[in-house]
């Protein structure tokens, strides 16, 4: 075991990838001499070379577009979209080609690529380097979305991802890649190394799809999140006292319907929290899939919390934040009795 | 200007993004630098692979209007764009098709029966009722699948080409797109990172004169040459008369060696003439006269090769009859055959459960969950 942060753990999964398997490439803007804009391949094109840890020109569409050619001939491109809020240009390629060229051709075809891009505010990004647009991909038939919460969970993750013959598209919340941030800017920073999911293996292993992490166990309410905001839940619901079950979905698509539904009709209450925007957002399908499951379990309405349906405002970073005041706002309504 | 070598810098052969490279002449003799000296065995095989893609298309427009097929999209008079570039290639190259490209997959010879299951969507098609009709793939055949959407295969082809160099693989990709869709930004993709990575791969811009209504100045090419697109992005660029066969031929063979021998890319222009509808839905004389294609100064590419081979003394309108009346009789026994696999109206159906499959590796539990529903709606 050893002691990394986020960014360290997913530079140790395409490493570890890189080494054992030489059909792997990583490929995106300045992620090879310079080792990428959050550090995330450095020292990878040092190690693997040119041909295999590729800098390309700053053309998305290109970028996607030849990856599903490198795949369908052979290799497991990683490509690298610097963004998420940069994915845009090669939606097309995402969308029409590489979610369905395994269905068109009735399996004669697939491409296995891996599209690793940073989510997320909370760093002053922005409206262009914050987004989290991950609902618009699980609404894809034939891509599965994934979105690590933790250094442990971000290595293992990558691994199955690269090794998966389907499409994945990675969210990487960026806030998180230097510690567990629970949406409080002013406290001081936290390092990953005070945290047991900082504890990493060097070597291979795999965290499954499709399986969510139930990171706390409680008795008075659900909380269904991913990404920063298993954090964020955390803290409000332990500073109101709550018994909460907190789990971390990791896997958007698959989902781990059992998970969620056993969950709620063990405390009958229930708030689901992302960073995305609320309309037509993830936590949309998440609460009907929890009306339709566990309806006769709930004793209250399900809450949902986000982040508002605006663009992400530069100089409102924190009043846009779903931070722990609007999560508290949610589980408080959740608790209210029947 | 003069057939250069293979490895010639670009710069030096930008010329020929201008001019149109030619081997027959008006007389139908084969003369000039590019004259690829083709053995008249192997030029009998491709008239033979542009008169059964005529009579294919032919049959299988016939058909649509009979309601038999849903849609279908004729190649009449582009026969020489993929006939001849697809024998210019190996059987290894992976080839990147258009929709209108019908004569790569006759070339490589997949069966008649097989293109056609895949139009009447039956119990044998290839892409198990999932594709509109000429959207075929082959993966024994390395044909590409066809994708519906335009351009998005140029930067794939690209792409694959960057993976065989990366795998120390003397294969190379080749790709056609049509000048109408070469405005999309995949083309612009496609021709930068095929220069920033000199990816052995051939790209083809099909200059068939028409989008579907508008010409191809809409596309940006008026008084200019698609062609020279390449040398812009600092690859060569060859611009050819797409109805001469044996410069087709000529200029795929030169840029396909040039990719192999690690020299780099070619944007290739193939200027030729839609003389069809754009497809079965399109009503061309809306927008251009009707008789227009038999005034095209490039003449018919089926008849040019045939012309040819019967001054060099090795055809016949005979033998030509003959041939036609041959492979007409192969599409319609062809045609008998698909249909006993079903058609779109009449069965045997193909089992809507496959709608369920192959939308991941595995199926995950809301799709089963789906498909269970849909089977009970079946049922009631």
């Amino acid at each position: 075991m050893a002691q990394m942060n986020m960014i360290q753990a997913l530079n140790s999964a395409m490493d570890a990838m890189l080494e054992s398997d030489p059909t792997v490439i990583l490929m995106g803007e300045d992620i090879g001499y310079f080792g990428g804009v959050f550090r995330a391949t450095e020292g990878l094109q040092r190690k693997y070379g040119e041909q295999r840890v590729i800098d390309t020109p700053i053309a998305e569409g290109a970028i996607i577009g030849a990856a599903i050619g490198m795949a369908v001939g052979g290799l497991r491109p990683v490509a690298e979209i610097q963004f998420a809020d940069y994915i845009y240009p090669g939606f097309d390629q995402i969308v029409s080609e590489l979610a369905r060229l395994r269905y068109r051709s009735a399996g004669d075809f697939f491409a296995p690529v891996t599209i690793r891009t940073p989510c997320g505010g909370g760093i002053r990004g922005g409206q262009t380097h914050s987004q989290s647009p991950e609902g618009i991909f699980t609404h894809v038939s034939g891509i599965k979305v994934i979105m690590p919460s933790n250094p442990y969970d971000a290595k293992g993750l990558l691994i199955t991802a690269i090794e998966d013959d389907d499409p994945v598209v990675f969210f990487e919340p960026k806030r998180l890649y230097n510690g567990p941030f629970d949406g409080d800017p002013n406290k001081a920073a936290v390092p990953w190394s005070t945290h047991p999911k900082g504890e990493v293996p060097e070597g291979v292993y795999r965290v499954p799809f499709g399986k969510a992490d139930v990171v706390r166990n409680g008795s008075d309410l659900t909380i269904i999140t991913y990404g920063t905001m298993v954090f964020v839940a955390t803290l409000a619901a332990a500073s109101l006292g709550v018994d909460a079950e907190i789990i971390d979905l990791r896997s958007l698509v698959p989902l781990d319907v059992d998970t969620i539904c056993s969950s709620v009709k063990k405390t009958g209450r229930c708030v689901v929290a992302h960073e995305a925007t609320r309309f037509s957002g993830f936590g949309a399908e998440l609460l009907a899939i929890i009306q339709e499951e566990c309806f006769w379990d709930l004793e209250a309405p399900i809450q949902r919390v986000a982040g508002w349906d605006t663009p992400y405002p530069h100089a409102f970073e924190w009043e846009y934040f779903p931070g722990p005041a609007r999560v508290g706002t949610a589980i408080k309504a959740a608790m209210e009795p029947a | 200007m003069a057939r250069p070598e293979v490895t010639a810098k670009t710069r030096d052969i930008a010329a020929l993004a201008l001019e149109l490279v030619r081997v027959l002449d008006d007389r139908h003799d084969a003369v000039g630098p590019w004259h690829p000296h083709l053995d008249p065995a192997e030029m009998q095989i491709g008239l033979r692979h542009m008169l059964l893609t005529r009579l294919y298309d032919e049959r299988m427009q016939r058909t649509q209007r009979a309601g038999k097929i849903s849609f279908y999209i004729r190649s009449l008079g582009e026969e020489a764009v993929s006939v001849a570039q697809c024998m210019a290639l190996r059987p290894g190259d992976m080839l990147f098709p258009g929709y209108r490209n019908q004569g790569l997959h006759i070339a490589r010879g997949l069966p008649l029966v097989d293109l056609m299951c895949q139009l009447l969507s039956n119990t044998r098609d290839m892409c198990k009722g999932r594709q509109l009709p000429v959207m075929y793939h082959s993966a024994a055949g390395n044909l590409f699948t066809i994708s519906g959407n335009l351009a998005t295969q140029f930067p794939q082809a690209v792409g694959w080409a960057m993976a065989a160099a990366i795998k120390g693989q003397d294969h190379i990709a080749s790709t056609w797109i049509g000048e109408g869709s070469s405005a999309e930004a995949d083309f612009h993709h496609a021709l930068l990172f095929a220069s920033v990575y000199q990816a052995p791969v051939v790209l083809n811009v099909v200059n068939n004169q028409w989008a579907i209504s508008t010409f191809q100045g809409y596309a940006g090419g008026e008084q200019r040459s698609f062609a020279a697109r390449g040398p812009g992005y600092g690859i060569a660029g060859l611009r050819v008369d797409g109805n001469d066969f044996l410069a087709v031929h000529a200029v795929t063979q030169w840029a396909a060696e040039r990719a192999r021998t690690g020299a780099g890319p070619t944007l290739i222009e193939l200027v030729t003439y839609r003389a069809a509808a754009h497809s079965t839905s399109d009503d061309p004389t809306r927008y251009r006269a009707k008789d227009d294609h038999l005034h095209w100064p490039l003449g018919d590419p089926v008849e040019r090769l045939k012309q040819h081979l019967i001054r060099l003394g090795e055809w016949s309108e005979e033998r030509h009859l003959a041939l036609s009346a041959e492979l007409d009789a192969l599409v319609v026994a062809s045609w008998k055959e698909a249909v006993t696999y079903g058609t779109l109206n009449e069965g045997p159906r193909l089992n809507p459960d496959l709608m369920f499959e192959d939308v991941f590796k595995e199926m995950p539990e809301h799709l089963k969950r789906q498909r269970a529903l849909m089977r009970a709606e079946k049922k009631a």
